[in-house]
């Protein structure tokens, strides 16, 4: 089983339960995974960004060789962002980097937006975009974070045909849910986790809306329970091989190109 | 559930999709086995196959789920496919099979309505009955209650409780005047009469309360007045850091802990604070699924000895009176 989205660190508003990286590790092995491509909480909110992706780089390498992957946060908004991109792909060696649009402040409509994602094209890096990290109606009341609009996608990734793009965190409950994720779906190389999609049968549903070869296994742990995206998949009544293909065999193949 | 400000003529018509004793005692016997996963073939349904694509995944098989007695406290009727209840109940039951739901609460009809007068309040009443009638005894449920029309709510009471199948009251959006309005006190005592358990919704939304929409302050207030009235905190509130704690020392109100994000330490604060004989689990199909919110309990670092409490346990003994009453098996 393959993780598509985890965190590092703290979460800045309560601790959890696999907030250190030694438990997360222990806890995502005994639940079965087998790689886990990991963010850090911290890129949602730190300034120093080469610091974040250094932490993270460093606690994958100590505490999950071979299963901790890790995913480097880049700040379009940021001075210098091609600086920490160039080092999450030369120096770190990571094989995609995390965005937060909404975190950092900006749309995915924006130039820098565009320049940011043919980089990462040309280096052949995976983009993961976090559409949301939490429900806004459950915020901290200062800190108000809407989702982030997918829209702009449907036409930049038609410029772009290598890049290769997972949604993670996209949602389809309270007040404002995830839309175009159909059209998405059927657009260039777009890939979507399951952690913020609810209902009975979501998952299958979301086979259905894109493909069965884009839909890959996300926990959003440990902000959420593990259990919950996991249960999912049973609760999609998918037929064995496209279970097997969610849980595993398209983060692969993304993975490896 | 859409959370926009709703005027006063949007609130009246809108149709809205919405939304142990021994608990103390083993809190030390913490559930090592939680970080093992639900995974098995095995239900009563038809269902496909589990996910096996990991070996390691060796997870909580069909019968753990079953041996936990779980009873879903928290269900709809709304979102599923089906042109009558009893359609909708038989693709219910499909899903419930998959996930090892033994029994399930129900409550609102086919398409919400919170107040759209009280012929229609009757009308969702009679498809819950409906439903039930085809759930081969899988489903229980509460009436629908929308307190702008008091008399009507105790007529509708006596209808579907005294003298129907329902063992419990579901309240939505309330007058303005929210949960701790007295013109719900006279619903409440007398379902206290008749033994019927209340839940009643709430959520505490930093994007804004919708007109009419209560959060557990108010519903503790309520709660104060009836304290021999089992009362339930739908959603506690869904910021469930703030919605706990106004209910913790009101021994008479239990925390419901479906209908939001499977946010992780919601189901421990919940065990720490009130007590695992307060806590229940629900679902709130089909807006979400059961699959997030068994999470909450199947991944919750709470004692082994909680989960069948919060799963079901807590429920059948909150029912009890009632159900002995309609000489209905627990």
């Amino acid at each position: 089983m393959i993780d598509t989205n985890v965190n590092l660190f703290r979460w800045p508003f309560r601790r959890l339960a696999g907030d250190e990286p030694a438990e997360l590790v222990a806890n995502l092995r005994k639940k079965g995974v087998t790689q886990a491509w990991a963010g850090s909480f911290e890129g949602l909110l730190h300034r120093d960004v080469a610091g974040v992706n250094a932490r993270l780089a460093d606690a994958c390498r100590r505490h999950g060789p071979n299963f901790l992957v890790p995913f480097g946060t880049v700040n379009p908004k940021q001075p210098d962002w091609q600086e920490d991109l160039r080092r999450c792909a030369e120096v770190h060696k990571m094989p995609g980097i995390r965005l937060h649009p909404n975190y950092h402040g900006y749309t995915l409509d924006e130039p820098a937006v565009t320049e940011l994602l043919m980089l990462t094209e040309s280096r052949k890096l995976l983009v993961e975009i976090a559409l949301a990290m939490e429900d806004e109606r459950t915020q901290y009341a200062l800190m108000r974070i809407p989702p982030v609009d997918p829209a702009p996608l449907l036409d930049l990734v038609k410029r772009m045909p290598d890049l290769r793009l997972v949604l993670i965190n996209a949602g389809n409950q309270g007040v404002r849910k995830t839309e175009h994720i159909p059209e998405l779906g059927k657009t260039g190389n777009i890939y979507f986790d399951i952690a913020r999609m609810d209902g009975i049968g979501v998952v299958a549903r979301l086979v259905e809306q894109t493909s069965p070869s884009r839909v890959v296994f996300g926990s959003h742990y440990p902000f959420f329970y593990f259990e919950s995206s996991f249960l999912k998949v049973r609760e999609a009544g998918l037929p064995d091989f496209q279970a097997k293909a969610v849980l595993e065999g398209n983060a692969r193949g993304l993975l490896q190109g | 559930m859409k959370n926009e400000r709703l005027s006063r003529r949007q609130f009246l018509y809108r149709t809205s999709a919405g939304t142990a004793v021994a608990g103390v005692a083993c809190r030390r016997e913490f559930a090592s086995s939680n970080t093992n996963l639900v995974v098995d073939g095995g239900s009563r349904s038809s269902a496909p196959s589990p996910p096996s694509a990991s070996p390691a995944a060796g997870l909580v098989d069909m019968n753990t789920l079953k041996s936990l007695r779980i009873w879903d406290g928290h269900c709809h009727l709304l979102s599923f496919e089906g042109s009558t209840p009893a359609e909708r109940m038989q693709n219910i039951l499909r899903y419930a099979d998959r996930m090892g739901i033994e029994k399930m609460c129900m409550f609102l009809g086919m398409e919400f309505k919170f107040h759209a007068g009280p012929e229609n309040m009757r009308k969702q009443n009679d498809e819950i009955m409906e439903a039930l009638k085809h759930s081969h005894g899988r489903a229980l449920g509460y009436a629908f209650m929308d307190p702008y029309y008091v008399d009507d709510c105790l007529d509708e009471l006596n209808r579907c409780v005294r003298d129907g199948p329902l063992v419990g009251l579901k309240f939505e959006f309330d007058t303005p005047a929210l949960a701790n309005s007295p013109e719900l006190d006279p619903i409440i005592a007398r379902a206290g009469e008749l033994k019927a358990v209340v839940l009643h919704h709430t959520y505490i939304k930093t994007t804004g309360n919708m007109l009419g929409e209560s959060t557990p302050v108010e519903l503790a207030e309520l709660a104060r007045r009836h304290p021999s009235v089992t009362i339930i905190c739908g959603h506690t509130g869904a910021t469930w850091e703030l919605g706990i704690p106004p209910i913790r020392r009101l021994k008479n109100v239990y925390a419901d802990l479906c209908g939001s994000d499977p946010t992780s330490g919601f189901t421990e604060m919940a065990v720490r604070e009130l007590g695992a004989d307060r806590v229940m689990y629900g679902s709130d199909i089909g807006g979400r699924g059961f699959a997030s919110q068994l999470a909450k309990v199947l991944g919750a670092n709470i004692p082994l000895s909680a989960r069948p409490l919060i799963m079901g346990e807590n429920l059948r003994r909150v029912l009890q009176a009632i159900l002995k009453a309609k000489g209905v098996q627990a």
